[in-house]
C-alpha cells in the first residue's frame, strides 16, 4: 500500500464517518432500522434507494421539519405500518417541499415508520449528482412501470395527482385544488392499494408566487418560472392524514373520475381542518 | 461396446457455439457426460475433453452445415458472439445477425428441437427515462442510441421471428445482466480488471451482476427445462456502478460528464473501445435494471454467488498482479 492509498482510505473514512456521526441521531437511526424495506447486499434497492444516504437526507430534512417549518402532523396512525399504500396530497409551493415534509412525517411516524417513495420529474436523472442523490433518498422517476413494481413490493408511494398544475399555481389560487389526473386511481384499483388522502396546509405560504413568466419557462424547458421568494419562507406547515380508503373496481372512466372526486372531497376537508388548526401563518 | 454405443446414441446431442469463451466452457463442462456435446468456435479449434468433437468454423460460412450432417444435433446453445470491440462493425453484423439467421435455418432444416439464444441486457438501451425492473416486454431501444448495438437488437428480433414462426425450434432467448468472473472477456469484465477505471462524474447507475458460473447454471436450466420464450436473467440484488468499481479494487478515473459528447470524445481519443467504448457510455450514466423474476420462478433459478463473491475475484486479482 503506497501513500496515495493510505491518504485515500483515510479521506473516505473520515468524511463519511464525520457526516454520519454529526447528522444521524440515534432517534433517526432507530426509525430507519424499523422501516420494513428490503434492500440488497450493499444496502441498495432496484431504484437506487440507499439506507445510509436516506438517513443523512432524513436528518437534514428533519431539522427543517422541526425547526424551520415547525410541522404539525395529525392522523399519522392512518398510514399503514406495512403493505402497499398510495399517499395522495394536494400539491403547492413551487418547490416540492410538501413531498419532503410528508416523507419526513412518514419516516419518523411513531406508529410505524415508512420510507415513502416520491415520484420525481423525468429530467432529474440527467442532472449529475442530484439524480443519484434523489434516488438514494427514495425519489423515483414518475413512470407507471415504477409505480406498479413498487406497489407489488408493498412500498408506500406519495403521488401528487395535480402535478405541476398544483405546485406551479399562483398565490391568489391558494388551497384551490387543480384538476386531478386519474392515473393514481387506476393504480389503486388494479393493484388493490388503499389511498391515504393528505391535506397540506402552509406550503402555499412558503413560496407565494405572484406571476408565472411562461415564455421564460418554455425557453428554459422547466414547468414554470414564478416571480416568488428565492428560498422557501418559514411558514408553519400542518399535515392532516385521512383514513385509508379502498376503492372497488369500476368499468367506465366516468366512474373512475367520480372516485377521484371522492378523494378530492376528502383532501378538501383535510385542508379546511388544517387551516383551522394552524396557530399562525409564520 | 454395443451397449456403450447405444447409450451414446440415446443421449441428446447438443451443439454449443462460442465454445472458446468462459461461459461456453462452463456450460460444456456441465453438459458433458449427460449429453453428447459438439463444440464450435469461429476463433480457434477449442481444446476439449475426450469425446467432445471440436470445430473451428464461422457460422455464416458453408462449412458450418457439415457439422449438422455429421452429427444428429438435438439442441443448440448459441453463445458465440463477436463482441463490439472485436473486429469491424460489418464483420460483427455478418457473424452475429446473418450468422444467427443461418444457424436458425440449419436448425429448421435438420430438425433441431431446441435453441437457446444468449442475448444481452444492452438491447433495452440506457436512457434517463428507464424505469427500474424492466420486464421482458419492454421496448428494445438500444438501436435508438447507437448504431453499434444494432446487431444485438436485430439478432433478438430475428430470434423472435423464428420463435413464433417455427415453434418446433423451441427457442429460448436469455437476456443476462452483466456477467462477470474468471476468464470472462466482455467489456464490463475487462473494465473492472483495470487498475484505473473510468467513471462519469456525478453518475453512478444501478447495475446487476451475475457470476459466470451462475449464468452457466442458468443456461443449463433453460436447456433442460425447455420452456420457450424470452427471459431476463438477473439477480434481485443491485449495486451502483461506482460502488462496484470501488469494491473491485479499481481506482476511479473521473471523466467530466457534461456535455454528453465529451466522454464519448475522450473514449474515442484514448481508444477505450474494448472496455469503455463510446457507444456504451450511456450504460455508465443511466440504469438498465432488469426484473429477473420470470426466469427465476419459471426455472427455479437462484444465483449461488452474491455480489461480494463476484467483486472479490477482481479485487484479489489486482493484489496478485498489480
Amino acid at each position: 500500500m503506497n501513500a496515495a492509498d493510505v491518504l485515500g482510505a483515510l479521506k473516505n473514512f473520515s468524511a463519511k464517518e464525520e457526516i454520519l456521526r454529526r447528522l444521524v441521531t440515534p432517534e433517526i437511526e432507530a426509525a430507519v432500522a424499523k422501516i420494513p424495506k428490503p434492500v440488497g447486499s450493499f444496502g441498495f434497492d432496484a431504484w437506487g434507494y440507499n439506507e445510509d444516504q436516506f438517513k443523512v437526507g432524513l436528518a437534514g430534512a428533519k431539522w427543517l421539519y422541526d425547526h424551520y417549518f415547525k410541522v404539525q402532523a395529525f392522523g399519522l396512525e392512518h398510514i399503514p405500518r406495512n403493505g402497499r399504500v398510495l399517499i395522495v396530497p394536494n400539491h403547492s409551493g413551487q418547490l416540492p417541499m410538501d413531498g419532503v415534509l410528508i416523507g419526513v412525517a412518514c419516516a419518523t411516524n411513531p406508529n410505524g415508520p415508512r420510507a415513502a417513495r416520491a415520484m420525481i420529474e423525468r429530467f432529474f436523472p440527467t442532472v449529475p449528482w442530484l439524480g443519484n442523490l434523489l434516488n438514494a433518498w427514495g425519489g423515483v422517476i414518475g413512470d407507471p412501470v415504477n409505480c406498479v413494481k413498487m406497489l407489488e413490493t408493498d412500498e408506500a408511494i406519495i403521488v401528487f395527482p395535480e402535478g405541476v398544475r398544483g405546485s406551479g399555481k399562483l398565490y391568489k389560487d391558494r388551497y384551490q385544488l387543480q384538476r386531478f389526473g386519474n392515473g393514481f386511481m387506476h393504480l389503486a384499483i388494479n393493484h388493490k392499494t388503499p389511498i391515504v388522502p393528505c391535506g397540506v396546509v402552509g406550503c402555499e405560504e412558503t413560496m407565494p408566487a405572484v406571476f408565472n413568466i411562461a415564455p421564460l419557462a418554455k425557453v428554459l424547458g422547466i414547468p414554470y418560472a414564478p416571480i416568488a421568494p428565492p428560498l422557501p419562507l418559514p411558514a408553519r406547515v400542518v399535515l392532516n392524514f385521512g383514513e385509508p380508503i379502498r376503492f372497488k373496481p369500476v368499468k367506465t372512466e366516468e366512474e373512475v373520475t367520480a372516485q377521484v372526486e371522492a378523494v378530492k372531497r376528502e383532501i378538501r376537508r383535510l385542508i379546511d381542518k388544517g387551516l383551522k388548526e394552524r396557530p399562525s401563518l409564520y | 461396446m454395443a451397449i456403450a454405443k447405444n447409450v451414446a446414441a440415446s443421449k441428446k446431442t447438443v451443439l454449443v457455439t462460442g465454445a472458446g469463451g468462459a461461459l461456453a466452457k462452463r456450460v460444456i463442462a456441465r453438459l458433458h457426460g449427460k449429453y453428447n456435446v459438439v463444440a464450435v468456435d469461429f476463433r480457434r479449434k477449442v481444446e476439449t475433453d475426450a469425446g467432445i468433437p471440436s470445430y473451428k468454423v464461422e457460422i455464416e460460412k458453408r462449412g458450418f452445415e457439415d457439422i449438422f450432417l455429421n452429427h444428429k444435433i438435438d439442441a443448440v446453445l448459441h453463445i458465440g458472439r463477436i463482441f463490439a470491440h472485436e473486429y469491424s462493425r460489418d464483420r460483427r453484423y455478418n457473424a452475429n445477425v446473418l450468422g444467427s439467421k443461418r444457424l436458425f435455418e440449419l436448425c429448421k432444416k435438420y430438425g433441431v428441437g431446441q435453441v437457446i439464444v444468449h442475448s444481452t441486457y444492452f438491447v433495452y438501451g440506457a436512457s434517463a427515462y428507464n424505469p427500474a425492473l424492466l420486464d421482458e416486454d419492454h421496448p428494445l431501444k438500444a438501436s435508438e442510441v447507437t448504431m453499434d448495438l444494432v446487431d444485438s437488437v436485430e439478432l433478438e428480433s430475428l430470434a423472435n421471428i423464428y420463435l413464433w414462426k417455427h415453434p418446433e425450434l423451441n427457442i429460448t432467448i436469455l437476456r443476462p445482466c452483466n456477467v462477470l468472473g474468471p476468464g470472462v472477456r466482455n467489456s464490463m469484465s475487462l473494465l473492472l480488471s483495470r487498475p484505473y477505471t473510468p467513471v462519469l462524474m456525478g453518475f453512478s447507475p444501478m447495475m446487476q451482476f451475475l457470476h459466470v458460473d451462475d449464468m452457466a447454471d442458468a443456461m443449463v436450466l433453460a436447456f433442460e427445462g425447455n420452456k420457450p420464450g424470452i427471459y431476463n436473467v438477473a439477480p434481485d440484488d443491485y449495486c451502483p456502478y461506482q460502488r462496484a468499481v470501488e469494491e473491485c479494487g479499481c481506482r476511479k478515473l473521473p471523466i467530466l460528464s457534461i456535455p454528453p459528447s465529451l466522454p464519448r470524445l475522450v473514449s474515442g481519443l484514448l481508444n477505450w473501445n474494448a472496455f469503455f467504448p463510446p457507444y456504451l457510455i450511456n450504460y455508465f450514466k443511466y440504469p438498465v435494471v432488469l426484473d429477473g423474476s420470470l426466469f427465476r420462478e419459471t426455472f427455479g433459478f437462484k444465483p449461488r454467488r452474491n455480489l461480494n463473491d463476484i467483486f472479490t475475484f477482481y479485487r484479489k486479482n489486482k493484489l496478485i498482479s498489480p
